[in-house]
């Protein structure tokens, strides 16, 4: 499978990586991993020009925790998100979440940014990143501003980033409590069938705050506040979790596909929100 | 048509390619590495894997011009002119190939897990090879061909100490 012919370009900054999305407009697109967008201009569903090769960017690479803040650059591959220590101490739901993408080759190029950028209902860290509240940094030709992970997905491959923008990271705070992050899918390699993602804090024996965020089972990443809401005040007892399911079944629209039928994927993102709040508890 | 300069097992080479072909195209049919092999095209598999910059990579998922600068080894820079490597040789004797068309694969992939992780525990091996598929299913002989390897490795770095 050869894609078709492009112009191949390596900017040496983000000005002149903007200059260039600015100058061939639609025709180009950013790669940076290029473990989504390769496969699919082999598959010719891509068409790209223009391909701009992000690698020589060091602004956008990098994982740092200061000030109760982490910031990811968007090429952090995901190993290198498994291997981080400071992000295990920060945020350890991050590396239980990128262990369970792909295969290791796959995780060494594939990149955080590819992922939440491409808009894939598929991927794994847009939920997970409206589950931490992340905010994603955007660069264009206007100046840089900053989208909620909450505000950010329109439809499947459809962001709030513009063509001539460029995702350059992520931010979020440094988490505290219990996480989980609980995923179905049929072999390593594979999409997720249903998964859930879960970031809770405990008070006096009682649930303070929770996140839930839902993967694939949209087409867009799905954040239950009133999933997170029916934990709020609980003690995380049967009942609670399963007012949690329930609400959260509110906010997902499977679709079926040679995943299975609606009511199955109903089915295991139940069991998915389910074992991932237990999970949580008991950590936090 | 793009000139690029890859060091590949340790030579350097200079070669022109197109943008669009991809680096398993490039080893293969320009710099006669025929090693890694094309099977699933689609990211799957692993039986194009090659170390790329100290990682292992599949080949059919990668641009040669993205590897422009980079150190890359391939199956044919795994054994030396002394003889076969230590994982070739643990393939061989735990019969840990049966039609060999993801073997490339697998001992290059090992190779750098090996390198990453030299003391895997039986699960990290599995996990480690979880990116190179096998249709023979000849995967217990292939881990065990692996934790052999590591075996030998180890030993041999002991001795030497």
């Amino acid at each position: 499978m050869i894609p078709g012919a492009f112009e191949y370009y390596r900017p040496q900054s983000v000005p002149e990586a903007v200059s260039l999305l600015g100058t061939h407009g639609d025709d180009a697109r950013v790669v940076a991993g290029g473990h989504s967008l390769i496969p699919m201009m082999k598959l010719r569903m891509a068409d790209v020009p223009h391909l701009i090769d992000l690698q020589g960017l060091s602004d956008l690479s990098g994982i740092s925790v200061e000030d109760g803040q982490v910031r990811l650059g968007a090429l952090v591959t995901q190993s290198e998100i498994v291997s981080s220590d400071a992000l295990a101490q920060a945020a350890p739901i991050l590396r239980e979440t990128a262990m369970l993408i792909a295969d290791p080759q796959v995780r060494n190029m594939g990149t955080v940014g590819g992922n939440v950028a491409n808009g894939d209902p598929g991927n794994d860290m847009p939920a997970l990143m409206q589950c931490l509240d992340a905010e994603f940094d955007l660069v264009g030709p206007g100046g840089a501003r900053a989208v909620k992970a909450r505000d950010f997905y329109i439809a499947a491959y459809m962001t709030e980033r513009e063509d001539d923008e460029i995702l350059t990271g992520m931010r979020f705070a440094v988490q505290t409590g219990g996480w989980a992050y609980e995923k179905q899918k049929r072999k390593i390699g594979d999409y997720a069938t249903a998964a859930a993602a879960v970031q809770l804090t405990k008070e006096g024996g009682k649930v303070a705050t929770a996140a839930i965020a839902m993967t694939n089972l949209s087409d867009v990443p799905a954040f239950s506040e009133a999933a997170g809401a029916a934990l709020i005040g609980t003690d995380c007892d049967d009942a609670a979790i399963k007012a949690a399911v329930d609400a959260m079944q509110g906010d997902i629209e499977p679709s079926e596909d040679n995943r299975g039928p609606v009511e199955f994927k109903r089915h295991v993102a139940g069991v998915m929100l389910s074992r991932a709040v237990k999970r949580a508890w008991s950590r936090a | 048509m793009t000139e690029i300069t890859l060091t590949v097992n340790g030579e350097a080479r200079t070669i022109e390619v197109d943008p669009r072909e991809l680096l398993i195209h490039t080893l293969r049919e320009r710099l006669n590495l025929t090693g890694a092999h094309i099977g699933c095209e689609t990211s799957h598999c692993g039986a194009c894997t090659v170390d790329l910059g100290g990682k292992s990579v599949k080949s059919c998922t990668v641009f040669a011009v993205q590897a422009e600068g980079a150190e890359i080894t391939t199956i044919e820079g795994v054994a030396t002119p002394e003889g076969m490597h230590v994982l070739q040789e643990m393939f061989r004797e735990h019969h840990g190939l049966q039609c060999g068309f993801c073997t490339p694969g697998m001992i290059t992939r090992a190779w750098r897990l090996l390198q990453d992780n030299p003391n895997p525990s039986e699960e990290e091996v599995r996990f480690g090879m979880s990116g190179n598929l096998c249709r023979c299913t000849g995967y217990q002989n292939i881990v065990k061909a692996v934790l052999a390897a590591a075996d030998e490795m180890n030993a041999a770095k002991e001795a030497a100490q």
